[in-house]
């Protein structure tokens, strides 16, 4: 086992796609000679070149678009976006031409853009750079959506996010750059569109992905102490979502909680939950459960950011309320 | 190129005594605020991120300066100085930054995000650009409601190579819109030097392209900005239209706390410490006969302020938690 972090597990990742296939090639502004905002990209321009590795000016729409141009004439670009916010400046070259190229073209071409963006909440940095913005993007048929939620899924997903035929939209968590992970030294891409189990248990099933998922985890912890077991799922990839897992582990818990770093309207989070509702009725012994962040922006002051966020007590109160019945 | 090409700056015999001590004093409360809200970060009061404009505040004193109460002013992150010259009070900006709830947005914002709307200043932005088409509407309102009141848009060299700067560039030159948008370029865009990403050799060129004047000047010199913006106001006043100044400064710190600024130059920062926007006012103030006692006097009278609206910012409780779930809607 080597101990490594998540954002070396997303440098390595983009290390090891540059090093296998000669049309992969990154963009974005200052990732190459300063190594990017958060250092995700650090040293990669040494080892590969400015050609393979490119600084851009402060140019969201012109990086997306380039990203596409270069992926139609056969290139895999992997764009960075910096805090995941910012994907508003580009949302026309995301939602509108990204998404829809392949499909609009009845396949004539295809679209290998991955764009990385760093989300979520809890650093201070106020409403406009806390967003996990994932929900933005999930009415948008066309794009595949990653969010990894543990070191060995920050490079496996990458891996398969840049080496997938369609418009991947990659979400690391800011606040997860520095969580480190034994890993196995040769670290394996890992498909899209599976979850993960991440604890087995029979009494009830939480679904949450990034900061979330951690936090899920310690609610796990907390309530096997009063004899609660929890079973928490990671869904890695939010579109397109593993509902087969969760429908299988809620057939067997009969119970389901989701919790999510964002407000609760037109959310991955309310579209599972509405898909269990419909799709495992008979299983559910109660009404599943969604936490969500307020539906308020994310705000600036400590004590107010830390409410917003979904914490690890919510989750354990939602599941002992839930164990009343 | 991009340096004063004097030490000295020329003096400007319509300006009193007292219309430069102003800007002295505005000069040097900035400096000294953010100096605390440096210290403050060191001690966790500050979260996120902060970006300081130390090395800038000619450029926003100057052009401030020559504004009314009435008049609009939207800026960047780098706002700190921006929001003060336009009139917000020391203390309420410092308790957002540290999150009070007797700060400017009641500690809802911080220090990317601070408005005072009762004074004109509408906002700092953390999205680069994302200011420019709204100051173009701010002055649009104006225009609407029959008043004379102007515009003003700070913003980085960065900045104009985002699609908002020119849009917006155009629509308020089609428009003739009184906006002054105002370029302090400080050579940096976050890492990256400004001539790296742009083939223009001024800033103040990309003016042409929208067919109103485009000027570049000494942004560490406080009259030659009040000069340059107050002749782009009068022509905004007058129903001329929109102009761009580039005023070329410097930032003396990184582009944010955790910046060590490693990409410069050796001896750049030095360089720039030379040229002090506030050492050579001090210096045009001396030239004048002001003597050097009343030059302390403001300096000391600058740093009590500063220290009382600390004092007074770190009295104050943090936001209640209701107000987590207030101001959505009207
Ligand atoms: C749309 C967008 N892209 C990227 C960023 C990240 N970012 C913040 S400040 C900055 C540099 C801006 O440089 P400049 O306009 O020169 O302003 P300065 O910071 O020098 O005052 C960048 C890239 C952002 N906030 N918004
Ligand atoms: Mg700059």
């Amino acid at each position: 086992m080597s101990v490594l972090t998540y954002r070396e597990a997303i440098k390595q990742a983009q290390a090891d796609a540059l090093a296998a296939d000669p049309t992969v090639f990154l963009l974005g502004e200052d990732i190459a000679a300063a190594g990017g905002a958060f250092k995700v990209t650090d040293g990669l321009m040494d080892a590969f070149g400015s050609d393979r590795v490119m600084d851009t000016p402060i140019s969201e729409q012109a990086i997306i678009g380039a990203a596409i141009g270069a992926a139609l004439k056969g290139a895999r670009p992997v764009a960075e976006l910096m805090f995941a916010d910012f994907a508003g400046v580009c949302f026309d070259q995301i939602a509108n031409q990204l998404a829809k190229y392949r499909y609009m073209t009845a396949g004539q071409v295809s679209v290998p853009v991955t764009i990385r963006l760093a989300n979520g909440a809890g650093q201070g940095f106020g409403s406009q750079h806390s967003q996990s913005v994932e929900n933005w993007f999930l009415n948008v048929p066309g794009l595949k959506i990653v969010a990894p939620g543990s070191v060995e899924d920050a490079y496996g997903l990458l891996r398969s996010s840049i080496a997938d035929d369609d418009p991947v939209l990659f979400f690391e968590h800011k606040a997860m750059y520095n969580v480190k992970a034994d890993v196995p030294p040769e670290l394996v891409p890992i498909p899209l569109g599976r979850a993960h189990v991440v604890r087995s248990g029979d009494d009830v099933t939480i679904v949450a992905s990034q900061a979330m998922r951690r936090r899920a985890e310690e609610a796990a912890d907390k309530l096997s102490a009063q004899g609660i077991a929890a079973e928490v799922i990671d869904p890695r990839t939010i579109l397109p979502f593993d509902y087969e897992s969760v429908a299988a582990s809620v057939t067997r818990t009969n119970r389901l909680v989701v919790v999510q770093e964002s407000s609760a309207a037109g959310s991955w989070g309310a579209t599972l939950v509405a898909r269990m509702a419909a799709e495992c009725f008979e299983s559910l012994d109660l009404a599943p459960v969604l936490i969500s962040a307020p539906d308020t922006p994310v705000p600036y002051a400590g004590a107010l950011e830390a409410a917003w966020i979904p914490g690890v007590d919510d989750i354990c109160t939602a599941v002992l309320a839930m164990d009343r019945y | 190129m991009d340096y004063p090409e004097r030490w000295e700056i020329d003096d400007d015999p319509s300006l009193d005594e007292a219309a430069l001590l102003e800007m002295l004093r505005a000069m040097l409360e900035i400096r000294g605020l953010e100096d605390e809200i440096q210290r403050a970060f060191t001690k966790d009061l500050v979260r996120g991120s902060t970006h300081l404009c130390t090395g800038q505040e000619a450029a926003v004193v100057g052009a401030c300066s020559v504004l009314r109460t009435t008049d609009s002013m939207v800026c960047t992150y780098r706002g700190h100085g921006a929001v003060l010259a336009k009139g917000a009070s020391l203390a309420a900006t410092f308790a957002e930054i540290v999150g009070r709830e007797t700060g400017l947005c009641g500690g809802k914002g911080g220090s990317m995000h601070l408005t005072d709307a009762g004074v004109g200043a509408y906002g700092s932005f953390a999205i680069v650009g994302a200011h420019l088409p709204i100051a173009n509407g701010l002055a649009l309102a104006a225009r609407q409601q029959g008043s004379d009141a102007v515009s003003l848009c700070f913003f980085g060299d960065g900045s104009t190579n985002i699609g908002a700067f020119h849009e917006s560039l155009n629509l308020a030159a089609v428009w003739s819109l009184p906006v002054i948008f105002f370029c302090e370029n400080n050579l940096y865009g976050e890492y990256t030097a400004w001539r790296a990403t742009a083939r223009v050799d001024r800033l103040a060129d990309r003016a042409g392209s929208y067919g109103m004047p485009g000027v570049r000047i000494d942004g560490n010199d406080v009259i030659a900005v009040r000069r340059a913006t107050g002749q782009a106001v009068e022509r905004a006043r007058a129903g001329e239209g929109p102009t761009l100044i580039e005023a070329v400064t410097y930032r003396h710190r990184g582009h944010s706390r955790t910046d060590p600024a490693k990409y410069r130059p050796d001896g750049e920062l030095e360089r720039w410490l030379k040229v002090d926007p506030i050492r050579r006012l001090e210096n045009l103030l001396a030239t004048r006969g002001v003597s050097p006692e009343r030059l302390q006097e403001i300096t000391a009278a600058a740093r009590d302020a500063v220290r009382d609206a600390v004092e007074e910012a770190l009295s104050a409780a943090p936001p209640r938690l209701e107000a987590l779930y207030e101001d959505v809607y009207a």
